[in-house]
């Protein structure tokens, strides 16, 4: 098994399969050992990866070079090679097997069950896991009533963001009797930091196309359609093929199955705009307008798509619907806390040992989350805040990590789940600046159509920019303050009614760094530009010369046992001297 | 771009206007931008008011009234990256190549642009060139990447 999701494509995975493949048949072994392409495997950190079965081998970082070697050991000896098996974080030792490393171990996949198991362009091997059982179950023996309190009893909440009961939705949307009706699938993913939607559609596109039609069959839709952001080639690439495969099964298209139920779907891909993943703008967008919020009620499920009845879900809701009805919503509902059922997908990023794509029962703490599965910070530095949910979200501090993260308590942390984009974050961060940088992602993406979203989060930006370049007043902490809470109550969509979060949520947890920003003209991370002085201090200096090593424009000179000058005249301010020494020297 | 090169494309999909931002996208790929007349073209033959094709073409960010280079760097500047140095990346590529970001080179070699997120998050920071992803980067590794292209 050989992991093409995106990240590993990009280290060199297909390069990896060809060698393989023309090296087994080489050795004669290429009736023996089958070389199967799968999607994302998760553990993106450590790519290109292969694992080997039945033993369930893990093999890390291999490049082309190394294939020779691996098969003369691996299949031809029988040997595990150990230079290419994962060593454990704390107890320095080889852990050959993938169900052992900690990176795995505490994960439940659910979601997720068939990554890095099967071919995702071959719906045979989805349909050996169980593929389309529970549709061919819904269409011959459940009424679509029953289905949709199947998805109720489970629990499933959806998880695009917002958290609404799924089985309700797909209720209301059932209810009204105007046809046709629509199901779309939000493939818009737009949140910065996030690719769990893309790694799903990539591995398993075809868990998501049957969580549509089982859908369609409940509210009684004849067509779906998925929206897929354009940046994710491959995932619709996948779709497409997905698509075709299961027509030519007849699992899409005329009387599915014998059971006369017609359903298809089309793929639409969007064009690069975040607000379209708000479910009214994506509706607009597909119809061919400009993706623009409305006003809501009436909701989407009375009158969404070309003002028709649509249920729209996220791709990981519908991905997590088959084996709801295979299984039992008891089942579904067996795992997770009180509010919040079954597991969620994270991807996890930023500053630690273990960046990839992870699935853990919902109530999981972000500690364990961030160390046991994540491994840790990297480059020896300090956990200082996670970031979680997208620009919508929070900044969380240390203090927090023994949180059980669900939809509920993420709320009352002034947080939000958000699409499951988990930022670690080192003490090398500004929060002053991580509020900048959500504000101006949020400014640049609103639509413009409300005023407090489009005004104000203007008039935040250009107080965090005053804050961040040592104009700040003490007063401009309470006035963000206040500009937040009224942008949230007023905005019309939930872009404005989120964009605050990040400058409200880093003043609650990181008040002293805003304070020493704008009090002592400092930022104690060493982030903001005009707030550092670029000179280094003579006591400090270790007189080791990386400074100068990495400065790009020759601005720093240095001799042998003589402490490092910076000349300002030609500095530009790049903060590569700062990164680059060892010994906290430059102020 | 061809009339008739276009009517294949407005064929494929249709002369809805549910299908006019999928209709711009190709045409875009095949153009690198959306040149004026193309968009009159398309207005006429659609039967879509211009004003309504300028609305779409103008909202959406992968959508370029402006020429382009032959190739394209998109430097993700998503959260991911900026905490794992994606703006220095950024910083380097426009020393190097003399530009600001949303800018071409007069040589019309490059265009270089900043995206929030492409879904590499693990492998940040990140950058695509003509749709190829590159991740792992470092400000180092930045003209070993520009090299082969022409
Ligand atoms: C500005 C904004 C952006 C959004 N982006 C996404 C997105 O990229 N993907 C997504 O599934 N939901 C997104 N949503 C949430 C959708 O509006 C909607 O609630 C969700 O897709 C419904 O599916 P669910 O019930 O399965 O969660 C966004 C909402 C807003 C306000
Ligand atoms: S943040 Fe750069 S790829 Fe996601």
């Amino acid at each position: 098994m050989v992991c093409a999701g995106t990240g590993c494509v990009s280290c060199g995975s297909l390069q990896l399969r060809e060698r393989l493949e023309a090296e087994l048949k080489d050795r004669g072994l290429a009736d023996e050992v089958k070389v199967v392409i799968t999607g994302c495997n998760g553990f993106c950190a450590e790519g290109p990866i292969m694992v080997v079965y039945p033993e369930g081998i893990f093999y890390k970082k291999l490049t082309p070079e190394d294939v020779p070697f691996l098969v003369e050991e691996h299949f031809l000896k029988g040997r595990p090679v150990q230079k290419f098996l994962y060593t454990g974080p704390i107890v320095k030792e080889k852990v050959p097997l993938l169900k052992d490393i900690p990176f795995f171990e505490h994960q439940v996949l659910r979601a997720l069950r068939n990554r890095g198991l099967i071919d995702a362009e071959n719906i045979d091997e989805y349909i050996a896991r169980d593929g389309y059982a529970a549709l061919s179950k819904v269409l011959s023996s459940m009424k679509p009533e029953e289905v949709i309190q199947e998805v109720k009893t489970s629990g499933l909440r959806g998880r695009g963001g917002a958290g609404f009961p799924t089985g309700q939705k797909w209720e209301e949307g059932r209810r009204y009797d105007s046809f046709p009706k629509f199901v779309i699938c939000n493939g818009d993913e737009g949140d910065p930091g996030a690719f769990m939607d893309r790694s799903v559609l990539e591995a398993d596109p075809h868990s998501v196309l049957e969580g549509i039609t089982i859908c369609g069959y409940a509210i009684d839709a004849h067509q779906g359609y998925v929206y897929v952001r354009a940046e994710y080639p491959l995932a619709i690439h996948r779709l497409n093929i997905a698509i075709e495969q299961a027509r030519n099964y007849g699992l899409l298209g005329k009387d599915i199955l014998g059971s006369g139920f017609d359903f298809d779907i089309g793929i639409y891909p969007g064009a690069g705009a975040f607000v379209c993943g708000e479910s009214t703008a994506l509706m607009y967008s597909l119809e061919g307008k400009r993706g623009m919020p409305r006003i809501k009620p009436p909701r989407s499920t009375e009158a969404g798509l070309w003002s028709q009845p649509t249920v729209l879900n996220n791709v990981e809701t519908f991905a997590n619907v088959p084996p709801i009805l295979l299984k039992g919503g008891q089942w579904f509902a067996s795992l997770g806390t009180e509010g919040s059922k079954g597991t969620k997908v994270f991807a996890l990023t930023g500053t630690v040992q273990n960046v990839g794509l992870i699935e853990v029962p919902m109530g999981t703490t972000l500690r364990k989350i961030v160390f046991d599965i994540g491994g840790g910070i990297s480059d020896k530095r300090e956990f200082k805040a996670i970031q979680i949910g997208g620009p919508s979200g929070a900044c969380l501090p240390s203090s927090l990590l023994d949180l059980e993260v669900d939809f509920d308590s993420l709320d009352d942390a002034g947080a939000m789940m958000g699409s499951g984009g988990l930022v670690a974050m080192n003490d090398s961060t500004c929060m002053v600046d991580t509020a900048r940088f959500f504000t101006d992602f949020s400014v640049d993406e609103s639509c413009g159509k409300c005023v407090p979203c489009r005004v104000g989060l203007k008039v935040m930006l250009n107080i965090l920019n005053r804050i961040t370049t040592g104009q700040g007043t003490m007063e401009d902490i309470d006035l963000l303050e206040q500009l937040g809470k009224h942008i949230k109550s007023s905005s019309h969509c939930g872009l404005g009614k989120s964009a605050p979060n990040p400058v409200l949520s880093t003043i609650r947890y990181f008040r002293n760094e805003y304070e020493a920003h704008i009090k002592e003209k400092r930022c104690p991370a060493l982030v903001c530009t005009s707030l550092i002085k670029f000179r280094v201090d003579p006591e400090k200096c270790k007189m080791c010369g990386l400074c100068k090593k990495a400065c790009p424009m020759e601005a720093i000179t240095w001799e042998k046992k003589t402490p490092a000058v910076i000349n300002v005249e030609k500095c530009i301010r790049c903060r590569s001297c700062i990164q680059a020494c060892k010994f906290t020297a430059i102020e | 771009m061809e009339a008739s090169k276009i009517d294949r494309i407005v064929r494929q999909y249709g002369a809805r206007e549910s299908a006019i931002l999928a209709i711009l996208q190709d045409i875009q790929a095949e153009e690198k931008y959306l040149p004026r007349e193309t968009l009159e073209y398309v207005s006429q033959k659609m039967r879509i008011p211009m004003v309504h094709v300028f609305r779409i073409a103008t909202f959406y960010n992968a959508l370029s009234l402006k020429p382009r280079g032959r190739h394209k760097i998109d430097v993700c500047l998503g959260t991911a990256c900026h905490v794992r140095g994606g703006d220095k990346i950024l910083d380097k590529l426009e020393r190097d190549l003399g530009i600001s970001v949303g800018e071409t080179t007069k040589d019309k070699r490059f265009t270089l642009e900043s995206v929030h997120c492409v879904g590499c998050c693990s492998l940040g920071p990140v950058a695509v060139i003509d749709g190829d992803v590159h991740g792992r980067l470092s400000q180092e590794k930045v003209p070993g990447l520009l090299k082969d292209f022409k």
